[in-house]
């Protein structure tokens, strides 16, 4: 149970604390008649102040057990995919697949290599989009985020004002402007309907700003003085400090160029994108189910890499701790 | 004196010059792609356009239209607030909540935990599952349960009885709310600065319930704040999600949304000035709800 310490080294708690808040432990002594003092029991071996054993036992249960309800669907889904078609339709269902097979993998591979536009050409239209464009949403935001957030100039508020309020207009309601400015720039059909607007996201361009924001201004001035020039500053110094802001975008930004199914603006077929292809290969009912399963599961691998790796990315990155204001 | 009066303007110049490749990309995309089509549709919502015919002007007709003579637009407001109303601040709630949680967790187990709430999310095109739980025959999974246990003697028609189409509509809705708030707030949290919470310990702070309060909450207002705008606006949006499901229209109206309306007009019947002008009010309606939100933020940990 709770580890004795000796005198000299500090102490966290006088008294045991109760567990759960029922059973109440009594104060030892020890032979000479002076207190024994308790280090306070942590569950997770990791120094935070303010932590209670008990708490974080029942939030670490809590937290196992709500994840497993969100995963269900996925969870699911995944099974199903594996599922050879007599299985799919058994009644009652199995909730995991009794007989895995890769069957709906293998007949989705073959329905991809009979399309008339190639496969691959999908897939390199969907990588081309998801790259450039994550790049250009990224580094244009962070560019117009960082004078907004941390220099002085006419308009500054304006500005920002204005990136809020276009976060309140739902996306879709501008639709049929945005075809018609696309329209007369002459962008229908090709790709720059898709990644130049991704210069001017206004979700993207707040987020870092919230990020920015938190940066001390005492680090950017010392750099100043020190000479650094704007771009050093924001490249060298501010972007590797925001590094959990930047890579959040990434993941949003991945996630929504990935899954971009049939967009208004494209019409032509060798430039469609794999979620649209894809789409349409499992919009054939019933017969295609479980190639319909498979697809989805195919679908996600993407977003799903992209999150692992960026993820471990900023785990315990902590760059800014002791650098604030 | 004078030269170095001089020497000091040049630097502003050049400061401004960098300016404009700092924000040029972004401000010059923006304006054209957002800010642009919401003057125009603005206009559109005063004329009568449909896509083929030059459009005139009708002043706020649409507007008349839309408050007087459209039933099913009054129920559409009706279920939008109902809706906005319960799934907003829950799911705003659970996006913290689980957020704060998860960030207690050590590294690992927490980028794990992360993959498992978020993989709603990842996973953009998982109605069919929900569809196959919540089918209406007697195939469908709860209704295979329900039968076995012979707790019903026919199935329920889940996503077709309005009288369960609603709770059903906001469980699902409360599990796909784990997007970008929640990974916002996730990223947040870890850039609240740790020195921070030792030193409140120090002042006095005993449990994690004053730290939240304290010292996470006001240190990560940003983040609070972006993700109240992006849940609310998405709140008074929900619709693709409702169709994915419950199909277009859904039984008597029962789940339909201003999204809905707005997806009606816009896309299928073409009344673009009715359309614009539904997409207008919607947006008045969030700026509202964030104009109070900002307000009642504003006051944490104050």
């Amino acid at each position: 149970m709770a580890e004795r310490i000796d005198d000299e080294v500090q102490v966290v708690y006088k008294n045991p604390k109760p567990l759960f808040g029922i059973i109440k432990r009594r104060p030892k002594y020890d032979e000479n008649g002076r207190l024994i003092y308790y280090k306070k029991k942590k569950l997770f071996k990791y120094n935070r102040v303010n932590r209670s054993f008990s708490g974080d036992l029942m939030m670490f249960a809590f937290l196992l057990i709500a994840g497993a309800f969100m995963a269900f669907p996925l969870v699911y889904a995944v099974s199903q995919s594996l599922k050879p078609l007599h299985e799919l339709w058994l009644f009652p269902p199995n909730l995991i697949v009794k007989n895995p097979t890769f069957k709906n993998y293998i007949d989705l591979f073959n329905i991809m290599s009979n399309s008339l536009v190639p496969m691959s050409k999908y897939l390199f239209n969907t990588i081309f989009i998801t790259l450039i464009g994550t790049i250009f949403r990224v580094i244009s935001a962070s560019m117009c985020a960082y004078p907004v957030s941390k220099r002085q100039f006419k308009g500054k508020n304006f500005i920002f004002q204005i990136v809020t309020l276009s976060l309140m207009f739902a996306a879709p309601a501008a639709t049929i402007a945005n075809y018609i400015i696309m329209a007369n720039l002459g962008w229908i059909d090709t790709y720059y309907s898709i990644l130049i607007p991704a210069l001017g996201n206004s979700t993207a361009m707040y987020l870092v700003k919230q990020f920015i924001d938190q940066f001390p201004d005492s680090v950017l001035e010392a750099a100043r003085i020190d000479g650094a020039g704007e771009f050093r500053i924001f490249w060298q110094i501010l972007m590797p400090s925001i590094k959990p802001g930047w890579i959040t975008l990434i993941v949003f930004a991945v996630q929504d160029f990935w899954n971009m199914g049939s967009s208004i603006f494209i019409y032509r077929e060798e430039l469609k994108t794999l979620a649209y292809a894809l789409s349409q290969i499992a919009a054939a009912g019933i017969a295609r189910a479980g190639v319909a399963t498979a697809v989805s599961i195919v679908m996600m691998l993407v977003p799903v890499i992209t999150f692992v790796i960026t993820q471990s990315n900023i785990l315990e990155t902590m760059s800014t701790s002791g650098m604030k204001d | 004196m004078k030269n170095k009066v001089s020497s000091l303007s040049k630097k502003k110049k050049f400061e401004n010059l960098d300016l404009i490749v700092f924000l040029g990309p972004f401000l010059i995309t923006f304006f054209t792609f957002t800010v642009l089509p919401v003057f125009i549709s603005l206009f559109i919502s005063l004329t009568n356009f449909n896509m083929l015919e030059t459009p005139d002007f009708v002043g706020l007709a649409n507007y008349e239209k839309l408050f007087l003579n459209d039933e099913t637009f009054t129920l559409a407001i009706q279920n939008t607030f109902i809706l906005a109303l319960i799934t907003g601040p829950v799911s705003y709630i659970i996006c913290f909540g689980l957020a704060w949680l998860i960030n207690e967790v050590p590294a690992k187990p927490r980028a794990f935990l992360t993959l498992l709430f978020y993989a709603p999310s990842l996973s953009g095109g998982f109605g069919f599952v929900w569809q196959l739980l919540f089918s209406g025959d007697r195939y469908g999974y709860i209704n295979g349960v329900l039968l076995n246990l012979g707790l019903i003697t026919d199935p329920i028609l889940f996503l077709k009885d309005p009288d369960y189409m609603w709770p059903v509509c906001i469980i699902i809705v409360l599990w796909q709310a784990l997007g970008t708030t929640f990974l916002t707030f996730i990223a947040g949290l870890q850039t609240v600065d740790r020195s921070l919470y030792e030193a409140a310990a120090v002042d006095g702070i005993k449990n994690r319930w004053q730290e939240l309060y304290f010292v996470t909450l006001p240190s990560m207002k940003g983040q609070l704040m972006f993700g109240a705008i992006l849940n609310i606006t998405g709140s008074f949006g929900i619709g693709g999600i409702i169709t994915s499901i419950f199909g277009f229209p859904t039984t008597d109206y029962t789940l339909h949304t201003i999204m809905h309306h707005l997806d009606d007009y816009g896309g299928i019947r073409f009344e673009m000035g009715y359309a614009c002008a539904i997409a207008t009010l919607l947006f008045i309606i969030s700026f509202v709800a964030n104009k109070v939100i900002q307000f009642i933020l504003g006051r944490i940990g104050k």
